[in-house]
């Protein structure tokens, strides 16, 4: 991971994070961006779970581009507030979306056109604070959106980048195919005959796939279908302890700085008691023999 | 909770569910609404179908607590796991029937700011932002937003738009300024139910829930408020209503009054 996180998330780039929405957000990576001190980056995404929340308050972000930044389960993202309202740790820049139209302008960027036309933020304030949306002829433009690099956490991916992913997708597809390049870190390293049995399924084309990071549990405390629930006390706690700048810091010197990898850090957990018992598998498809 | 036999979350909730129809496409979003389709679903709306912008539909609710749309019990059993753009074609081809949308600031004209308090530059807050709420404000057929009744979040004119209702409140805002679905039908609020005239406008008083009165809802108002000439007391939550909503928030996680 952290390697991956120093050779293609570099300082002052532009990060798609937590494009499946509330599952699989890829917290192992950006912790490790914060172990790194980067700085300067933007993050992209629709709404982010807590994520966006951690990596504003250690000082790694100058812009948000999203349609909400909070704790789901809790409401306001405290270390957002204090950024936007108090410059603390330092100001960032917000180009507002909503949910509809970073998809939008991620597609654009997938299709390699400068914007999109969309029926959607007709009237909303939205239009005056994000210079990337104009407003003509009863339609919205949505300038493209394009990531220097996606991370995204998945179920099982093959050394090779051919990525399995299931249950509600979001814009992950949109955010791969938009940005540069992809990392994508998985619970299952897996044989490439275990992707290829399923070529419906995999999520981005390998082309695009610039590094695949064996991370178990580097969703945590985000659901991850099939293997892990959603901590909702992790959150809870995350939400009460991040109210104010000393707690936060208390936090996050606990979970991330001083915590050396993803390894430790599950170690900590009561990771049974996360785990999804009961399985269901799905009725396997048979592609036949060609 | 006191000696109540219900906390005012389970009665917006038991209101928000009768708002959903039998056959409705839900837009469901988060929390309370939550609740609020598995209600109607159990009760008089049994072909009811919810949509979640994570990319799901399904038609029963899940059977145990979710604290996001996006948990694992939500996609066990759905009618379709998908992209979010999926489930915003449909919106977009005005095939979401109802939505709901949560907020910080709600005005006369059903206007929501989930954005920011004070100028953008500078906010006093900072709120999380839209989310989908300006989608379906925009894109839903009619919706529905909830809210705790107090003074500051029920304003004469909200601060920043985020999610548009009926505009500056004139007759046809919406359809003059391009917007397709028909706007908010309702404000559920913890001391009452606002709603609008047909072609939109200025909400007006329409039942005050049992407990308070009149001038308890205008009190905490922050505009002269309309009040219907045929103003009721909203129905209490039914035994079955409370029992559905135990059901699916057996500890009180969104139904219980927090500090």
């Amino acid at each position: 991971m952290a390697q991956a996180v120093e050779r293609f998330v570099p300082d002052g780039c532009s990060v798609a994070m937590g494009v499946a929405l509330e599952p699989l957000i890829p917290f192992a990576a950006g912790h490790e961006m914060i172990r790194q001190g980067r700085r300067d980056l933007e993050l992209i995404g629709p709404i982010s779970d807590a994520l966006f929340d951690q990596l504003i308050g250690a000082g790694c972000v100058r812009r948000i581009t999203a349609a909400w930044v909070g704790n789901v389960s809790e409401g306001l993202g405290h270390c957002y507030r204090r950024a936007c309202e108090q410059g603390i740790p330092r100001p960032i820049e917000v180009h507002d979306h909503s949910n509809f139209s970073i998809s939008l302008a991620l597609w654009a960027a997938a299709w390699s056109v400068p914007s999109l036309p969309a029926r959607t933020l007709l009237g909303s304030g939205i239009l005056h604070t994000n210079p990337g949306l104009h407003a003509g002829d009863g339609l919205v433009q949505v300038d493209a959106v394009r990531p220097d690099v996606a991370v995204v956490h998945v179920q099982r991916a093959d050394a090779l980048g051919r990525a399995h992913a299931w249950g509600p997708l979001g814009i992950a597809e949109e955010a791969g195919l938009a940005a540069d390049r992809i990392v994508i870190t998985c619970e299952d390293l897996v044989d490439p005959s275990v992707t290829l049995s399923d070529p419906n399924r995999i999520l981005f084309p390998e082309t695009k796939v610039a590094a695949v990071v064996h991370e178990p549990g580097g969703a945590h405390p985000s659901p991850v279908q099939g293997h892990f629930k959603r901590d909702h006390a992790f959150y809870r706690d995350y939400a009460k302890r991040s109210r104010a700048v000393e707690g936060y810091h208390a936090w996050l010197d606990e979970w991330v700085v001083q915590v050396p990898d993803r390894a430790a850090y599950m170690s900590r957990l009561d990771v049974d008691a996360l785990r999804v018992k009961r399985s269901r598998p799905s009725v396997p498809v048979d592609y036949g023999d060609g | 909770m006191g000696s109540k036999p219900y906390s005012p979350q389970e009665m917006m909730v038991a209101v928000a569910s009768r708002e959903i129809r039998d056959g409705d496409l839900v837009f469901v979003g988060m929390r309370l609404p939550i609740l609020a389709y598995a209600v109607a679903r159990n009760s008089h709306a049994p072909s009811a179908r919810g949509l979640f912008e994570v990319g799901l539909m399904r038609d029963q609710p899940a059977e145990t607590f979710l604290g996001t749309m996006g948990d694992p019990p939500n996609v066990v059993g759905a009618l379709w796991a998908t992209r979010m753009s999926n489930a915003m074609a449909l919106m977009a081809q005005g095939q979401v029937d109802l939505g709901f949308i949560g907020g910080a600031e709600v005005d006369r004209f059903g206007n929501l700011n989930t954005s920011y308090i004070g100028p953008p530059g500078r906010p006093q807050v900072k709120l999380p932002g839209s989310g989908g709420g300006a989608d379906i404000a925009i894109l839903s057929r009619r919706w529905v937003t909830l809210m705790n009744h107090e003074r500051r979040r029920l304003v004469e004119r909200v601060s920043f738009v985020t999610s548009p209702g009926h505009g500056d409140g004139t007759p046809g805002w919406r359809k003059r300024n391009g917007l397709l679905g028909g706007g908010p039908v309702a404000i559920i609020t913890t001391l009452c139910v606002l709603r609008f005239p047909e072609l939109g406008g200025e909400a007006y008083l329409a039942s005050v829930h049992p407990g308070h009165t009149v001038d308890d809802v205008r009190r905490e108002t922050g505009w002269d408020l309309n009040v219907a000439d045929d103003v009721s007391e909203t129905s209490a939550p039914t035994e079955a209503e409370l029992a559905a909503i135990r059901k699916f928030d057996p500890e009180g996680f969104w139904t219980v009054t927090k500090e």
